[in-house]
């Protein structure tokens, strides 16, 4: 039934029977999206920047996993006993697992805090990991990824250029690409998600997920656009609406598609596993895929439309197309 | 069927596909018979447990560190964990600055200790040796018969060094016991003597202080020994470049050395490596220009070896443990387990949205999804064998995320299938002319997903890599897939009754698509570019004009017919008023609008009525 609904639906938007106005309200997209990175830089300065994990900030970690007793205090003890001034970060990260957080411990330390957290919970051994992280480690990623998303940008936008043939695509892709990324470290900075060297390297995948739906409507809209200066039919940024609607189904079924495998390693990540590359990623890639889908629609898109409709050519065209239009409106 | 049909080559493709993945099985295959190869792929620390340490490597004086070094700094590594006895143990660089250790179980803080410890060369004088193992317990030199320094030392060599505790430590020392070849965990201080063991001739010796530190040697190469009158002999040696000072250094302590004269065990200097011995030649001339040779029994291995572990003698490179992590087998084992359960549960929900979506087409995703993840999964595992790819927790997230892109690939193709069903296609044509266009779309996208991974993959530091490399792979199994499994599918399917005739089950019913044929009758073709909602829109005033033209055609020969009757046996209204040329020509219609209107009066002659009526009959067919 609603199968049927949404076949319509398609080939509605197909047909150009039912349309929305992507192109034509851009500008209250582009208001949109320009709030949304003020907002977006604004929340990390006021907060104070984004909740960094150990892995930025330095320091050793013990998780305890498969204990049925989750009381903070027994980590609490367990650290302080060995280190008394120490103030360890208790956290119970899921279902039965616990995670201890504490400035660097030495090997002897490590050690004896292993020892009183076997005891403490009453697990094996095997159940509890540790792990050690120095100050630098998140710097190091952290300025890799910086280097990693400048190569890839300046990359993809030489291959899109030199595929689409023209740098306003790729300019209107990068745009959006920047959009999603500022957007998705607000998200992360509003709502205190922890920022793990996972989470950037599901930050890069983001860009690589953004530009993947970006390339395929723009695909579409030069297909549609391809022959637009010698038709009267409708105007160039009439044109690119349309092939944003008739790629709207695509758009929906991928970023379902895309989302559901993501989901369910987050839900499973969150709620068996705890915090960890899994969950990380997946809460990255989420909020990210979302963004992208709709960073394609409402800002490359309608931008790839806004910076082309000054050239000559097309304003020519604009013209021809609206003076068939108001001829056709007066014969009938 | 021409041999040259899409069917033909469609089954030609599939053929290939399974021939390539028979090839890759039947290669793993003879991998796990004859070598080390796995039918499961092998697993990564943090999925197998263990211990994974990144280390950034600090070169003294703080300059960068080359790609040579880190190799080096790696060769050095590999040596003292082997020299440890821990087995299985994985030493790669990453991204041109780190080092990762990776090993089974928890390392014991010497081992942690010996990783992170400074390597360092220096060159000591012999002050006394010996053969390598312990002197009997229960014979030890009497003590007053020690060697008791007589006075204070007067250079390096000098056996004023030797005190009694060193000498008995000396005679304790077995150089047989493997425990005893382990690298030092403390490096002796420089100005102090000390004994240590060279592990190639089980021979150990009491040094004196260091000399010349390694960090003097420029370089060092092996080469086969040339003699004085520049012939190439049959032997190897190694040959020393010191710098400015240890040219300098260098040649003073030769001078003391050769004046001692062969025979005297002072006569020798040792290389020594991490506190073992690499090599302790025996001085035969002054070197003055530093550039000493050193020969000996060496074969073309050794001759390297050493001439390599010289070189580090110039790297005084130390460790830094950036991270590390201990990972528990059993939660490696969990976390592999929970993972392949998102896995499973992510391709179900996609196989269940897919039916939804695209009801049996569906099915053609699915088999599409299990095929790119047979291909992968034997990749992984033949790299595995080959390359030593290990899975990590991170790869399989991207797996798993690469079960949305890959599905991706199929929804743009149905797609754009379904979009020339809409332009009024067949569904042979429409496969084949939305391949076309879609084909392009997949290639450039799944350009930028191969980008992403490839920049991942080489800049990124961490679990990146194993993401971005299943990322990668992942993308070309896809591509392998669209091309040869699903196209070819899909070309085969069309051909069937079920697909072809656009069963409603089979997500590509014309009819739900609201695709108007392109053939509409009469040897007429729709424009593919021709919107259905203008025709819709238009439908009565089509019909009626359709109606016209088909009647204008059939009428035509007939009111030719009459026309010619009518020229010979005089004139009749009803005749005259058919024969209006207007209403004759086919264009005329489509022009005039108000013309078919005009000529209507005309068919109230009773042939000509009964005509309208079977067109008009004909068109809604």
């Amino acid at each position: 039934m609603s199968r049927t609904s949404f076949a319509t639906f398609g080939n509605e938007l197909y047909s150009g029977k039912r349309s929305y106005p992507f192109v034509a309200k851009r500008n209250l997209w582009f208001l949109i999206a320009g709030i949304a990175i003020l907002i977006s830089i604004i929340i990390p300065v006021v907060k104070g920047g984004f909740n960094l994990g150990i892995d930025f900030r330095g320091g050793s970690e013990f998780t305890v996993s498969a204990t049925e007793n989750t009381d903070v205090a027994v980590g609490e003890k367990a650290v302080t006993d060995v280190v008394p001034d120490a103030v360890p970060r208790v956290t119970n990260i899921a279902a039965d697992t616990m995670r201890i957080q504490t400035e660097r411990l030495s090997d002897d330390q490590t050690l004896s805090v292993r020892d009183n957290l076997v005891s403490g919970y009453g697990v094996g051994e095997d159940q509890v990991t540790s792990s050690f992280v120095g100050p630098t480690w998140g710097e190091d990623v952290s300025r890799q990824a910086l280097i990693g998303f400048g190569v890839f940008v300046l990359l993809a936008a030489v291959l899109m250029a030199i595929y689409f043939r023209t740098w306003k695509m790729a300019l209107a892709a990068m745009a959006a690409l920047v959009v999603v990324m500022v957007v998705t470290a607000g998200l992360y900075s509003l709502s205190d998600f922890e920022v793990t060297p996972s989470a950037i390297i599901g930050f890069l995948t983001i860009l690589s997920y953004a530009l993947y739906d970006t390339v395929v409507v723009f695909d579409k809209i030069r297909e549609n656009t391809a022959d637009v200066t010698i038709s009267t039919k409708r105007t160039f940024a009439e044109q690119v609406n349309l092939a944003v609607n008739q790629t709207l189904v695509r758009s929906i079924n991928t970023s379902v598609v895309a989302i559901l495998p993501v989901a369910s390693i987050l839900f499973i990540g969150s709620f068996l596993l705890g915090a960890g590359t899994l969950q990380d990623l997946s809460l990255a890639l989420f909020i990210g895929i979302i963004l992208g889908t709709l960073g394609t629609i409402f800002i490359a898109a309608p931008l790839y439309a806004a910076l082309r409709l000054n050239e000559p050519e097309l304003k020519k065209q604009e013209k021809k197309v609206l003076n068939r239009r108001s001829l056709e409106a007066a014969a009938v | 069927m021409p041999r040259t049909g899409p069917g033909t080559a469609a089954k030609r493709t599939l053929v290939w596909l399974g021939a390539l993945t028979a090839l890759l099985a039947i290669l793993l295959g003879a991998g796990s018979y004859w070598s080390t190869a796995s039918w499961s792929p092998r697993l990564a620390l943090d999925l197998e447990g263990g211990t994974q340490m990144i280390l950034a490597p600090r070169v003294q004086g703080g300059s960068d560190i080359t790609p040579e070094q880190l190799d080096q700094a790696v060769e050095i590594i590999r040596q003292r964990v082997d020299g440890s006895g821990v087995a299985e143990a994985e030493i790669n660089t990453q991204s041109g600055q780190n080092v990762i250790v990776s090993l089974p179980g928890t390392p014991d803080p010497e081992t942690r200790d010996l990783i992170q410890a400074s390597a360092q060369m220096e060159f000591r004088p012999v002050l006394t040796g010996g053969p390598g193992q312990a002197a009997a317990a229960e014979t030890p030199t009497p003590d007053d018969q020690l060697p008791q320094p007589a006075a204070e030392p007067q250079n390096a060599s000098d056996p004023n060094w030797i005190t009694p505790e060193l000498y008995k430590e000396f005679e304790a020392l077995n150089c047989l016991d493997p425990a005893a070849l382990e690298p030092a965990e403390e490096p002796a201080p420089a100005d102090r003597p000390m004994v240590a063991c060279e592990p190639d001739t089980q021979g150990k010796y009491i040094l004196g202080p260091v000399e010349v530190p390694g960090t003097d040697i420029s370089t060092a190469s092996y080469g086969l020994q040339r003699s004085q009158q520049g012939q190439t002999l049959n032997t190897w040696a190694v040959t020393i470049d010191f710098n400015d000072e240890g040219t300098q250094t260098f040649r003073e302590v030769t001078e003391r050395l050769y004046a001692i004269g062969s025979g005297d065990p002072r006569n020798q200097f040792a290389i020594v490596l991490d506190g073992r011995i690499v090599s302790a030649p025996t001085t035969n001339a002054v070197i003055p220009d530093g550039n000493p040779q050193i020969t000996g029994n060496f074969t073309e291995e050794s001759a390297a070896a050493l001439s390599e572990q010289l070189k580090y003698g110039a790297l005084p490179i130390s460790f830094e443990i950036q991270s590390e992590q201990q990972i528990s087998a059993t939660l490696g084992a969990d976390q592999l387990r929970l993972g392949l359960i998102a896995g499973l549960i992510g391709l179900l929900l996609v196989a269940v949205y897919s039916m939804f979506q695209y009801r049996l087409l569906g099915l053609v995703t699915i088999a599409s999804l299990v095929v790119a993840g047979v291909l992968t999964y034997l990749a992984i595992c033949i790299l595995g064998w080959t390359e030593n790819y290990r899975l990590s927790l991170a790869g399989v997230a991207g797996l798993i995320v690469a079960i949305g892109q890959t599905a991706d690939s199929f929804i743009v193709y149905f797609e754009r299938i379904r979009d020339e069903l809409r332009d009024g296609r067949g569904l042979v044509s429409a496969v084949e002319n939305g391949w076309r266009r879609a084909k392009r779309t997949v290639l450039a996208s799944k350009a930028v997903n191969l980008l992403a991974a490839l920049v991942l993959y080489f800049v990124a530091v961490g679990n990146v890599r194993g993401f971005a490399f299943t990322l990668g792979l992942t993308a070309i199994a896809d591509l392998v897939v669209v091309f040869m499994f699903t196209h070819p599918v899909l070309r085969l399917l069309a051909k069937t009754k079920f697909f072809g005739e656009g069963h409603p089950w089979s997500g590509l019913d014309p009819r739900r698509l609201g695709g108007i044929p392109l053939y509409r009758g009469a040897g007429r073709l729709r424009e593919p570019g021709e919107k259905p909602v203008t025709v819709a829109r238009t439908k009565n005033k089509g019909a009626s004009a359709e109606a016209e033209r088909r009647l204008t055609i059939a009428e035509r020969r007939r009111a030719e017919q009459q026309k010619a009757l009518a020229g010979r046996a005089g004139s009749s209204a009803a005749g005259s008023a058919v024969a209006d040329p207007t209403v004759a020509d086919p264009t005329a219609v489509e022009t005039g609008a108000g013309r078919p209107e005009a000529s209507v009066p005309a068919r109230t002659g009773s042939t000509v009525a009964g005509r309208t009526g079977s067109s008009q009959k004909e068109t809604k067919e």
